[in-house]
């Protein structure tokens, strides 16, 4: 302060003690949430009071939306809803064999005795908004506990897998993108059956496979689905497609780079797999039981913050 | 340089104008913006502007809570705004005589300095969690922050603008 009030005016602590006093405070929220995690309850009740700012802030593009969609032309409408009915029909069919192979792989799997694996119900969400975090890739969604999502449910559109959720609140759910730096989720290449770990690329919006052999059967164009060895994705949804293999003499693991298959950063409209399937405890091996249906790929490192498998 | 005395004296300041004021600033930091780094923090220039205005009313206090708001709706680790916020508020504060006597535009500058200075802060933080370095459009927000500075000042004065006409003439 360049100028001290007299004694006599009373103005609480010095400005200097406050200081002190706030930043320790959010020194420890922040040490309590990055390291402990003990700070649920009180984001929760943060998340529900700055909700009604976060509906007024969208209002108005909802309603502007509703306006355009109403006032939205007859050709463009008619168009649209051939182009529907289109793909309903190219897409029926698809639905009919699923239904009929699924029955049968039902019927065989029970033949066999394994575990039945439980339907998901998809409920369709909405992005409310991005998150407001340069260096993390999230968005949120108005759909919360009360529509039955919970954490680790995986987000796919109608493209492929677009990320998972990683909180819940009541009403809405922090959705990470794959594209996000501390995501990992276990792939499978369609072509060859190799399993991996495809890590977030961060902003670039790409997926990267790490420590693959050079000599690995892996090459641009390649499809990866999820491989559903973790049990949190249902095996066989599109992810990404491989962009780029670089090979360098330099070092003695290949870096691919794949082109993400759902548009991660386009749409607005998501849909949320809720239901897990629940598979037997990881073996004694594991440090803790917590850390069970960590992923059985090979030369999968450990990450060290493994969010996305809780 | 001569001070930016206001012309005539500025009504005392409602309470009902600065919640609103803060209200309307974080339904402008919720909004769906498409590319978030542009877009300047608005909470803070708010805050700024009151911590100058009146330091005896709002202070680290406000600044702390409203970080901490910030921190819970976008989802990002809680208490980084919050600490930049009562760190921004602090300074505000002890810069406030200071501020208040330059022009609108050299108060921008040092605005400008502020709100870097509490990106900076949250840029700490999160390259202590882990986070990758973020590039130069960090410092777009603030800057474009400090260019809204004039036309924040000019808009948040208007209630203790209006002159004082409703007085009813009194009979003696």
């Amino acid at each position: 302060m360049e100028h001290s009030p007299p004694p006599f005016f009373r103005r609480g602590p010095a400005p200097v003690v406050r200081l002190a006093f706030f930043a320790s405070l959010s020194l420890a929220l922040l040490v309590l949430d990055a390291r402990f995690h003990y700070t649920e309850g009180l984001r929760r009740v943060l998340a529900i009071a700055a909700y009604p700012l976060q509906l007024a802030a969208t209002a108005p593009l909802v309603l502007g939306e509703r306006i355009a969609a109403y006032f939205s032309s007859q050709s463009a409408l008619r168009a649209d809803n051939a182009k529907l009915q289109a793909r309903l029909l190219a897409t029926a069919e698809d639905a009919q064999r699923y239904r009929a192979a699924a029955a049968e792989a039902e019927r065989l799997r029970r033949l066999v005795g394994a575990a039945e694996r439980i339907e998901r119900r998809s409920i369709p969400a909405e992005i409310v908004y991005a998150g407001r975090d340069p260096y993390s890739l999230k968005v949120i969604v108005d759909k919360g506990t009360q529509q039955g999502v919970s954490a680790g449910n995986p987000v796919v559109d109608d493209a492929g897998v677009v990320g998972q959720v990683t909180r819940v609140y009541p009403f809405t759910a922090e959705v990470t993108l794959v594209t996000d730096k501390d995501y990992a989720i276990p792939v499978q290449v369609v072509r060859s059956g190799l399993r991996v770990v495809a890590f977030g690329g961060g902003s670039s919006g790409m997926l990267e496979l790490r420590f693959i052999a050079p000599n690995a059967e892996i090459r641009p164009g390649d499809l990866l689905v999820t491989s559903g060895i973790d049990g949190t994705y249902p095996p066989g949804l599109p992810v990404a497609t491989v962009a780029n293999v670089e090979l360098d003499a330099a070092h003695s693991f290949a870096r691919v780079l794949c082109q993400p298959a759902a548009g991660v950063n386009r749409g607005r409209y998501l849909l949320v797999l809720s239901g897990e399937r629940r598979l037997p405890p990881y073996p004694v091996e594991a440090t803790s039981p917590s850390e069970r249906r960590r992923d059985k790929a090979p030369r999968a490192p450990r990450k060290k913050d493994q969010r996305d498998t809780r | 340089m001569t001070p930016d005395r206001p012309h005539h004296i500025l009504l005392p300041v409602r309470l009902k104008t600065i919640v609103a004021s803060f209200a309307l600033a974080l339904v402008l930091d919720f909004l769906p913006w498409p590319n978030l780094r542009l877009v300047p923090e608005f909470v803070a220039l708010v805050l700024t502007f009151w911590c100058v205005r009146q330091p005896r009313l709002v202070g680290l206090g406000v600044g702390w809570t409203l970080g901490l708001l910030i921190d819970a709706g976008n989802g990002v680790l809680l208490g980084q705004h919050a600490l930049a916020y009562s760190l921004l508020a602090f300074l505000a504060i002890s810069f406030s005589r200071r501020i208040l006597w330059f022009g609108l535009w050299q108060q921008a500058l040092h605005v400008a300095a502020l709100l870097v200075f509490a990106q900076g802060v949250t840029v700490l933080v999160r390259l202590a969690a882990g986070a990758e370095l973020p590039g130069w459009s960090v410092l777009v927000g603030p800057a474009i922050g400090a260019a809204l500075w004039p036309l924040v000042s000019y808009l948040l004065l208007i209630p203790q603008r209006r002159p004082v006409e409703r007085e009813e003439p009194r009979v003696m």
